[in-house]
């Protein structure tokens, strides 16, 4: 048995301790944003945020978010209308679309640590996260876009 | 002539063991009616839940899954598997039936109610020197908790080593019973460090290297040592962390599992910021005193800064575009989370500072690639995911020398994937 909240909701399961975090997430808890891509924590596109930072769940045992808080990208913002998410939009940074929910929450993870990140600074921490339809130029303009935005409101 | 000798011998083997037995024997403290809850004052069992705490007993006497306080805990050693006893209050299974004064004998001197004596795996080593009030306010915890009927399992040590009464002789060889003395050229703050970690907290117990017969080597105290499959880093001067363990490191690992230089509290340190947490901040800095004591931190001050610098300029390192594999392998996979660049961030712990990576051994680097650190331990909530099912032993080995290359001026790792392969063969572990 292992408790957890995600987005809020108190999680309990009953599935082996080893099971990759993903596969709750995704078949027992049915939250469905977060994908699948490599499941050996090289591509990005499993980011959740685990305590407010951002992890691939797919290398995440379960047995070792007992207690934890975690985030997808459904619970970024209630309304999916996180700064980035706006830019997102703004922007039409996606292409197909599949890798950009892991790319956000790892993006959201590092504005807070980054809050005005340099282009060596996104290189640095956003390389973990591929994209097959090297959306990486908009990628890049929509977290600079994002970070413009959150640093007027502050 | 010859026969009058092998009599005296056979008379002076005889003696002996007769001394012997005589000294090793321990006669039973009768059983007591388990005592009433409600008969301990609420503020002495307050203080024995917080010494309990401190002293991680859960840690060895709840058994993973288990209920609290039971027992079955596997303690694996080179002599045999020993499992940890039930201290519930249940009278058939537990310690119900024991007097204060039976429990005051098992924690100073290592005899249990029956008389036989306590395997070392208990640190009544460090348990006696408790004070006496110390020793009742836990005794006033445990006899407070929930009964649970529990039988021991049986330990795996051999014969003969499984006789309680040579223990005895153990005893003889390495230890002695006695309270806590205070140092009276320290200062207040320091005796109550010093009495906590070398008492409740048995810091030594993982810390200080122990013989072939498992004593703590005296004159080696707190030099580093193998406990669990990990490695307890030395506490003393010869601790290889480029930033010195200040007063404020310390305060910060030990009260919070994560400090700005040294990264997070993992493997069987884990317990031991959860356990302390309890304890008053003044007798968390009461600890920290005492060890920045021992490791000589104050004079160490002006290394450190030069460290945290030459790491800020070692993480950019890798990223952008590179050809190296290893490096690209960083950038994939550590990068993400370790990356500082401008400022250390406690919550990214750099790499160049690390223990892991700074000690003579891989072993704790390893560990925690293949396996991560759970939201238990180390920074509270935050979890490192476990690379054991996405890297082969070759990629563990390719990341931990280029670490140790890139990150620190320290001789390159022998063996590294020999070594990968061996720490995957034994398992994540408890």
């Amino acid at each position: 048995m292992t408790s957890f909240t995600i987005n809020g909701r108190a999680v309990t399961t009953d599935v082996e301790d080893d099971t990759p975090l993903l596969w709750v997430i995704r078949d027992h808890i049915g939250l469905t944003g977060t994908k699948f891509g490599c499941g050996i924590g090289m591509c990005g596109a499993c980011t959740v945020h685990v305590g407010g930072r951002a992890t691939r769940s797919c290398i995440t045992p379960l047995a070792s978010v007992e207690g934890a808080a975690i985030t997808t990208i459904e619970g970024l913002d209630p309304a999916a209308n996180h700064p980035l998410q706006q830019a997102w939009r703004a922007l039409q940074v996606p292409q197909c679309g599949y890798c950009q929910s892991g790319q956000i929450m790892q993006a959201a993870a590092m504005l807070q640590d980054f809050p005005a990140p340099s282009d060596d600074e996104i290189d640095a921490v956003m390389t973990g996260s591929l994209c097959r339809c090297m959306t990486y130029v908009r990628i890049r303009a929509a977290i600079k876009q994002a970070a413009a935005e959150m640093g007027t409101k502050a | 002539m010859l026969k009058r000798l092998l009599l005296g011998l056979i008379g002076v083997i005889v003696v002996g063991l007769v001394a012997f037995c005589v000294f090793a024997w321990r006669p039973a403290i009768a059983e007591i009616a388990p005592p009433a809850p409600g008969s301990f004052a609420p503020a002495l069992v307050a203080q024995g839940e917080v010494l309990a705490s401190a002293g991680y007993c859960s840690a060895c006497h709840t058994a993973k899954h288990g209920k609290p306080f039971a027992g079955g805990y596997p303690m694996a050693t080179q002599f045999g598997t020993i499992y940890s006893t039930n201290i519930t209050p249940d009278p058939a299974t537990g310690i119900g039936k024991w007097s204060e004064p039976a429990f005051r004998r098992a924690m100073h001197e290592g005899v249990s109610r029956n008389g036989a004596h306590l395997l070392p795996a208990f640190p009544y080593d460090h348990f006696t020197k408790l004070t006496d009030g110390d020793v009742a306010a836990l005794y006033a915890y445990f006899m407070t908790r929930a009964p649970v009927r529990q039988e021991a399992s049986d330990n795996t040590v051999p014969f003969p080593l499984n006789i309680r009464l040579l223990q005895a002789g153990w005893k003889l060889l390495f230890f002695t019973t006695g309270r806590f003395q205070p140092q009276p050229t320290q200062s207040a703050e320091w005796n109550r460090g010093a009495y906590l970690a070398e008492g409740i907290s048995h810091c030594g117990a993982c810390h200080t290297p122990r013989g072939v017969l498992g004593a703590e080597i005296r004159d080696r105290a707190y030099a580093g040592a193998p406990i669990d499959g990990w490695i307890a880093p030395p506490l003393d001067k010869t601790n290889p962390s480029p930033v010195p363990w200040t007063h404020a490191e310390l305060v910060a690992y030990l009260g919070t599992g994560i400090s700005r230089y040294h990264g997070t509290a993992a493997g069987p340190m884990g317990a031991v910021p959860r356990g302390l947490s309890h304890l008053p901040a003044a007798d968390v800095a009461a600890i920290a005193t005492y060890f920045a004591s021992r490791n000589g931190s104050a004079s160490q001050g002006a290394q450190g800064d030069a460290a945290i610098v030459k790491a800020l300029v070692a993480d950019k390192i890798g990223s952008g575009l590179t050809y190296d594999p290893a490096a690209r392998l960083y950038a994939g996979a550590c990068a993400s989370c370790h990356y500082n660049g401008r400022q250390l961030n406690p919550l990214r712990p750099d790499l160049a500072l690390n223990s892991a990576v700074n000690l003579d051994d891989p072993t704790n680097l390893i560990r925690v690639i293949l396996y991560g650190v759970s939201a238990q331990d180390g920074a509270p909530g935050v979890v490192m995911p476990g690379f054991a099912h996405g890297f082969t032993n070759a990629d563990v080995a390719r990341i931990s020398a280029y670490l140790r290359a890139t990150r620190t001026t320290k001789p390159a790792w022998a063996d590294l994937e020999t070594k990968v392969a061996t720490i995957r063969a034994q398992g994540q572990g408890q």
